[in-house]
C-alpha cells in the first residue's frame, strides 16, 4: 500500500512542478494546490498505513493507526486552504491592476514606488 | 514551568484581535499598539532575567506531558531574540505613525503588524517542530498582507513571487517534517534530539543527512542564504520602509535561528551537513558583498547586506566551537538592531528626496546633520568598528574560525567587513556629501520625528558594543545551551 501511495505522491509532485513552471498564474496556483496535496499525503503515509482499532490508550496498542499524522494533516490542510484563497485573490487583483496573468510580463523592478 | 514565556506570543495576538475592531479610529489603534508593544518588551525582559537566574524555561501547553503535547521552550537564545524582536517591533511601530499613511492604518496595518510579531515570537519560543511550521505560517501570512497592503503595481507583482517561493518552501517544510517523523516518531524537538542521539551511536544514518539538507533548503529559503536568496532583493524592495525594516530585521533572522536550532540540536552528529552549511555561508558572504557594492540603489545595498550578515552568522554556527557560537549569537542580535536602524534611516532619506537612487541624492549633510551623523554611526557599527556593536560578535566569530582551523572562512569574514564598510560608505559619501540640492516635496517629510526611531536603535547598538563585557554572560549562556543539547533535553523532558 505504501508503494502505491509513494507513486501517487510522486505523480502529484510531478504534475505540480510542471504546472508551476508554466507562465499562466492560474496554472501556477493549481500547481501549488497539488504540491500541498502531495505533501499532506506524504505525512499520512509516513505515519504508516494500516487498519485496526481506535487509538485509545491501554487497548491494543499494536493495531491502531497513528493518529498524530492525521492531526498534522488537518492543520496543514487548513493553512494551505488559507494560503490558496489568498493567492487566488492576489492573482485576481493583480490581473486587474497589471492587466496580465502572464508571469513572463511581471519581471524586473520599476522605479515607480 | 512558567506561564511567563507564552506572554510575548499572547499579548500581540490579543492586541491584533482588538485592533481589527478599532480600524476606523487611528488614534485608538496607535495607543493600544504602543501599550501592548511596551508590555511585550517588559515581559520579554523578565523572561530573559528568569532564564539568566533559573535556567531554561519550558511550558507544557494544556499540561500535556512533554513528548506528547506541545511544549514551549525559552532558552537564552530564544529569550534574547524575543526581547530584540519586541524592541524592534516597538521602534518600527513608532516610526510607522508618521510614515505608513492613513490608508494603510485604516486597513488593518497595525493588526497584521501584531500578528507578524505573534509568528516571529512563536517561532523563537516553540519547542515543537510542527508548531514551528505553524508559527512560520502565521508569520508568512502576515508578511504577505503587509507586503501587498497598499496595492501598487510593484507590490502586487513582487507579492506573487514572494508568495510562490514561500508556498513551495512551506510544502518542503511539511515534507521534511514528515520524513523526520517517520524516522524518529516524535515531534518534540528535545525528544527528536534524544532519539537521534540514540540511533547515531555509530554515525548518523544517511536518511538523517537528507533530512538535514531538506531543513537547510527550507530555512535557507526563508533566511536567504546562497543560492536561495534570489527572491529577496526583488520582494523586499516593494513594501514601504517600516515594513521593509521589520522584514529585514526579523524574517530572515527567523530562518537563521531555525537553522541554528535544528543544526545544533538535531544534526550535530553530522559533520557533512555542517561542512555544507559552512560552504554555503561563505558563498553567501561573497555574493552578498558583490551585490552590495554593485548597486546604486540605497535599499538594494542594505538588502544585499542582509545576505552578508546571514552568511557571517551561519559561518559562526557552522564552525561550532564556543567562541564562534557565542559570536554568532552576539552578531545575530547586533544585526537585527542595526539593520532595522539602517532601513529606517534610508527611509528618512527617501522621504526627503523622493528617490532611492544614490545618483540623484547629494549634500544632505548641510541641512540634516543629525540624520547624517546617525547614519554614519550606524554604518560603522554595521562594519564592526570598535567600540560599536558589530565588533565583538565578528571578533569572536573570526577567533572561533581560526581556532577551528577554518582559516579561509575566517579570512573571508574579515575581508567582507571592509567591503561592507565600502558599500555603506558609498551611501554616506554620495548621499550626504557633495552639492546641496533641493527636492520636490521636501518640506512635507517629517524628518525630525522619523529620526527618533533610528536614534533609539543606534543608541542601543552603541551601548550594546560599549557594554559588551557586562552582557557577555548572557551570550555565553546562550552558546552553552546550543553546544550542550543535553541541557536543553533535560530542561524539557525531565521535570
Amino acid at each position: 500500500m505504501e508503494i502505491v501511495m509513494a507513486i501517487v505522491i510522486g505523480i502529484l509532485f510531478m504534475t505540480a512542478t510542471y504546472l508551476m513552471l508554466s507562465k499562466s498564474l492560474l496554472r501556477i496556483i493549481v500547481g501549488t494546490g497539488l504540491l500541498s496535496h502531495g505533501a499532506h499525503l506524504l505525512i499520512l503515509t509516513m505515519g504508516g498505513l494500516k487498519r485496526g482499532d481506535a487509538p485509545i490508550l491501554g487497548g491494543n496498542a499494536e493495531s491502531y493507526t497513528d493518529p498524530l499524522p492525521q492531526a498534522l494533516i488537518l492543520t496543514a490542510i487548513v493553512i494551505s486552504f488559507g494560503v490558496t484563497a489568498f493567492f487566488l485573490v492576489l492573482a485576481y487583483r493583480s490581473y486587474q491592476e497589471l492587466g496580465t496573468d502572464n508571469v513572463e510580463e511581471m519581471r524586473g523592478t520599476e522605479k515607480d514606488d | 514551568m512558567t506561564n511567563l514565556i507564552i506572554l510575548p506570543i499572547l499579548i500581540p495576538l490579543f492586541t491584533g484581535a482588538i485592533l481589527i475592531f478599532l480600524n476606523k479610529t487611528i488614534m485608538a489603534q496607535r495607543v493600544v499598539a504602543v501599550i501592548s508593544s511596551i508590555s511585550t518588551i517588559i515581559v520579554s525582559w523578565l523572561v530573559v532575567q528568569k532564564v539568566r537566574e533559573v535556567g531554561i524555561q519550558s511550558l507544557k501547553v494544556s499540561s500535556w506531558d512533554a513528548p506528547f503535547g506541545i511544549t514551549l521552550v525559552s532558552d537564552m537564545l530564544a529569550a534574547l531574540l524575543v526581547l530584540t524582536t519586541s524592541v524592534i517591533g516597538f521602534v518600527c511601530l513608532i516610526y510607522s505613525f508618521k510614515s505608513i499613511g492613513k490608508e494603510r492604518e485604516e486597513h488593518y496595518y497595525y493588526a497584521v503588524y501584531n500578528f507578524l510579531l505573534v509568528g516571529v515570537n512563536g517561532a523563537f519560543t516553540t519547542g515543537d517542530i510542527f508548531n514551528l511550521f505553524v508559527f512560520f505560517e502565521v508569520m508568512l501570512m502576515s508578511s504577505y498582507v503587509l507586503l501587498v497592503l497598499g496595492g501598487t503595481k510593484l507590490q502586487l507583482r513582487e507579492s506573487i513571487k514572494y508568495l510562490l517561493v514561500n508556498v513551495i518552501s512551506s510544502a518542503l517544510f511539511v515534507i521534511a517534517v514528515a520524513y523526520l517523523y517517520s524516522v524518529v516518531g516524535t515531534l518534540n524537538m528535545a525528544h527528536i534530539s534524544a532519539r537521534i542521539s540514540e540511533i547515531s551511536v555509530n554515525g548518523m544514518p544517511g536518511i538523517l543527512t537528507v533530512i538535514a539538507v531538506l531543513f537547510l533548503i527550507v530555512f535557507g529559503l526563508k533566511g536567504a542564504i546562497f543560492p536561495l536568496y534570489f527572491w529577496m532583493p526583488g520582494s523586499y524592495y516593494a513594501p514601504p520602509v517600516p515594513v521593509l525594516a521589520l522584514f529585514g530585521a526579523l524574517l530572515t533572522k527567523v530562518g537563521v535561528y531555525s537553522i541554528t536550532r535544528t543544526y545544533t540540536l538535531f544534526f550535530y552528529h553530522d559533520m557533512d551537513a555542517f561542512g555544507l552549511l559552512s560552504v554555503l555561508a561563505i558563498l553567501s558572504i561573497v555574493l552578498g558583498v558583490i551585490g552590495a557594492i554593485a548597486f546604486w540603489d540605497m535599499k538594494k545595498i542594505i538588502i544585499y547586506n542582509i545576505i552578508v550578515a546571514v552568511g557571517v552568522i551561519l559561518y559562526g554556527v557552522s564552525v561550532s566551537n564556543t567562541a564562534s557560537i557565542t559570536g554568532a549569537v552576539n552578531y545575530l542580535i547586533h544585526d537585527m538592531i542595526i539593520k532595522a536602524a539602517l532601513f529606517l534611516l534610508i527611509g528618512i532619506v527617501i522621504s526627503i528626496t523622493g528617490t532611492s537612487d544614490l545618483r540623484n541624492v547629494s549634500g544632505l549633510m548641510n541641512r540634516y546633520p543629525g540624520l547624517g551623523w546617525t547614519f554614519f554611526i550606524a554604518a560603522i557599527a554595521l562594519a564592526g568598528i570598535p567600540p560599536l556593536s558589530g565588533f565583538v560578535g565578528k571578533l569572536l566569530i573570526v577567533k572561533g574560525g581560526f581556532e577551528g582551523e577554518s582559516i579561509f572562512g575566517a579570512s573571508v569574514v574579515l575581508m567582507s567587513s571592509l567591503l561592507v564598510l565600502f558599500s555603506v560608505m558609498k551611501i554616506f559619501i554620495n548621499g550626504f556629501w557633495g552639492l546641496d540640492r533641493t527636492y520636490a516635496g521636501e518640506e512635507k517629510a517629517p524628518a525630525r520625528y522619523l529620526l527618533v526611531a533610528p536614534i533609539v536603535l543606534v543608541v542601543i547598538s552603541a551601548l550594546y558594543g560599549i557594554g559588551s563585557e557586562s552582557i557577555l554572560p548572557y551570550f555565553t549562556q546562550a552558546a552553552d545551551t546550543l553546544l550542550n543539547p543535553d541541557s536543553y533535553i533535560d530542561a524539557v523532558l525531565k521535570e
